[in-house]
Parts: C-alpha cells; sequence; structure tokens
C-alpha cells in the first residue's frame, strides 16, 4: 500500500472532474428513468438530480463551492441556451405573430399575478423581509432573478433556490393543472408554462408538444424582460 | 458545428456587451437571442448571408443540440439548497407553499388570459 485510499477520494473530490461527471452521470439517470416513466411529472428530472447530487455533497461532506468548480461548465451553458431558442422561434414565427395580440395580454396578467401573488402570499405568511424580496423574482430564469435580487439588496443564491423549486414544481403541476382547466390550445399551455416556470417550465413543455415548448420560451423571455422592470415597483409599492 | 456554437457564443457576447455598456435593464442572452433571430430572418432576405453556420442548418442543428436537454443546464444552480438547509429548517413550509400557490395562481392567469384574448379575437374575425 503506497498510499492511504483516501488521499486518492481527497484528490478527486477537489477536482472539477469529479462533480462535473457525477452531474452528468446523475442527471442521465434521472432523466431515462423519466423518460421509462413516458416523462410522468413526478418523475421530473432535475428534482431528482437536485436532491440526490445534494444528499452526496453532504454525506460526503463537500461544499457547494467545491461541486460548482465543476458543476460551472454545465450551469455556463444556460446563457447558449437562451440565445438558442432564436430557433424554434424562427421556426414557427409564422404561429408566433399570428397569436402576438393574446401572448403580449397574456404576458402582463401572467408577470403581475406572478410576482403580486408571490410577494402578498410570503407577507401573509409572515416571512423575514429579505426573503420575501427574494422570493419575488422567482417565476424568471436564474441569472436574471439573481441579479434583480442584488439590485434590491436581497439574497441572490436564495432567489436562485427560489426560482429552481418554482420552475420544478411549476414544472410538475402545469400537465394535471391544464387538463383539468380543459385547455387544449398548446399555444396557451406552453406560454403559462414559460411564464411561470422559466426554462424547466420550457423543457418540460417541450417534452410535452413542440408548439408549447415554443410559446414557453417565448414567454419566458418576455417575461425576463417584464419581470425586471415589475418586481422594483411592485416592491416599492407592497412590501411594508 | 464549431462555427455555429461560435455565432450562438457571438450573440450572446454581443448581447452581453451592449447590455451592460448601456445599462439596459435586461439579460444580455436574451438580446443574444432577438440577434440570432434578426440573423436568420435576414438570411431569408439576403443571399449575401448564407455562408458558413447560416448554411445548411448549422446553427438550426447546434441550437436543437443545446436545448435538447435544458432540464440538465438547471441543475448546478439547483443543488445550491444544500446552503439553504438552515433557511428551509425554519420557514421551508411556508416558503414552499408560497411558491407552490403563487405558481399555480399564475399558470391560471396565463392561460386564461390567453385563450379570453385569442376567443375574443376569433370573434372579431366571424363577424
Amino acid at each position: 500500500m503506497k498510499d492511504n485510499p483516501f488521499s486518492l477520494w481527497v484528490y478527486l473530490s477537489q477536482s472539477p472532474l469529479l462533480w462535473l461527471t457525477v452531474t452528468l452521470l446523475v442527471y442521465a439517470t434521472t432523466d431515462a428513468v423519466s423518460l421509462a416513466t413516458r416523462r410522468h411529472p413526478f418523475a421530473n428530472p432535475v428534482l431528482h438530480a437536485m436532491w440526490i447530487i445534494g444528499a452526496f455533497l453532504l454525506v460526503t461532506g463537500t461544499s457547494y463551492t467545491t461541486y460548482f468548480a465543476g458543476a460551472q461548465f454545465v450551469h455556463f451553458l444556460l446563457g447558449p441556451a437562451t440565445v438558442a431558442l432564436a430557433v424554434p422561434l424562427y421556426e414557427n414565427r409564422k404561429r408566433v405573430v399570428s397569436s402576438i395580440v393574446p401572448m403580449l395580454v397574456a404576458l402582463v396578467a401572467g408577470s403581475v399575478t406572478a410576482v403580486v401573488s408571490v410577494v402578498l402570499l410570503a407577507e401573509f405568511a409572515g416571512l423575514p423581509r429579505d426573503v420575501v424580496l427574494s422570493l419575488a423574482p422567482k417565476s424568471v430564469t436564474a441569472g436574471v432573478a439573481m441579479g434583480i435580487a442584488e439590485s434590491l439588496h436581497a439574497d441572490p443564491s436564495l432567489a436562485a433556490v427560489a426560482v429552481i423549486l418554482t420552475g420544478i414544481m411549476g414544472a410538475i403541476i402545469v400537465t394535471p393543472l391544464m387538463n383539468r382547466t380543459g385547455v387544449t390550445d398548446f399555444r396557451a399551455r406552453g406560454f403559462a408554462a414559460g411564464l411561470a416556470a422559466h426554462g424547466i417550465g420550457t423543457a418540460r413543455a417541450f417534452q410535452v408538444d413542440e408548439i408549447a415548448g415554443v410559446f414557453s420560451g417565448i414567454a419566458m423571455s418576455l417575461n425576463a424582460l417584464v419581470t425586471s422592470f415589475l418586481v422594483p415597483l411592485m416592491v416599492t409599492l407592497l412590501v411594508r | 458545428m464549431l462555427a455555429s456554437l461560435s455565432l450562438i457564443l457571438l450573440c450572446q457576447l454581443i448581447g452581453e456587451a451592449v447590455v451592460r455598456g448601456l445599462g439596459l435593464p435586461l439579460p444580455g442572452p436574451v438580446l443574444g437571442l432577438l440577434l440570432l433571430l434578426v440573423l436568420l430572418l435576414a438570411r431569408d432576405r439576403f443571399a449575401l448571408l448564407v455562408h458558413g453556420p447560416l448554411r445548411n442548418d448549422g446553427v438550426e442543428t447546434a441550437s436543437k443540440g443545446l436545448l435538447a436537454h435544458l432540464s440538465l443546464l438547471f441543475v448546478p444552480a439547483g443543488v445550491g439548497v444544500v446552503q439553504k438547509l438552515d433557511l428551509l429548517a425554519s420557514h421551508g413550509v411556508a416558503i414552499l407553499l408560497v411558491l407552490v400557490l403563487s405558481v399555480v395562481v399564475t399558470l391560471l392567469a396565463t392561460v386564461l388570459t390567453f385563450r379570453l384574448v385569442s376567443r375574443l379575437l376569433k370573434q372579431q374575425d366571424i363577424r
């Protein structure tokens, strides 16, 4: 025995390679399970990858900073993936242009509802002020929400967690909820998914229907715009 | 493939630069999305642009590859929940309830508004 076997772990656990591999491997597994259940809402691959990796970090006593040094390569692709949404938008431009009015009205109604409802509910639940502020931008994609939280002197990392939790809940709820409302228009269903649950909702929408995915991607991009203006305004009006 | 990825990154880079430079309140990648969309639309109009990644579905294929695993990209930020276990222990139930109620209300408000407006517009068309 030339070395303590533990030293190999000490070496690997500090390297980006291990955590990048863990992220991809766990996700590949949870995604395969999701596919095997024919994309059942509760088999959401992000949800299960999150807790499995989280538990692994806690058990091995690895800090999130160490983990993120490897996982950042995946995280980075969120930006290029947003740019890439231009392609489905371009390919379905005729349908998008013909639905522009309902889209814009639903955008305003949805964005206002998202911010106002979360702020009022959080105040009603008696959550501390900085938590209320960090939850306010929860319906927009992670990078934008963190920026908004920062400008409000709230907690950007809590904002990011609220964003992901919202996205997962939205992705789980959207299909059963929409089936119950009896809405079969996949433009409307997708638009709602992207507006309320940003990229995770959009990923879900693409699993269900291509048109739903396109409208979800548009809603997510437009909502990022509107919410950036809306949150500071609503916070001054609603937060004590 | 390489040229297509470069084009996507370039759109994002220009988006970030313009947003930072002009202090616009929108995320850089969203401006990058608009830029790529304008490029794709311009390509159909001007034959001059039909080169490299804008030819033979180059950028289209690369983009679809990126979007095929969109959920994966949220995993690293999601694992950040391990840093917030203290807060979740004290306020977790309230936070989860607030988020779940808000997301249901938002989904319903959006989908019903969309349907209502598109139905009103259709009625106008028929008249």
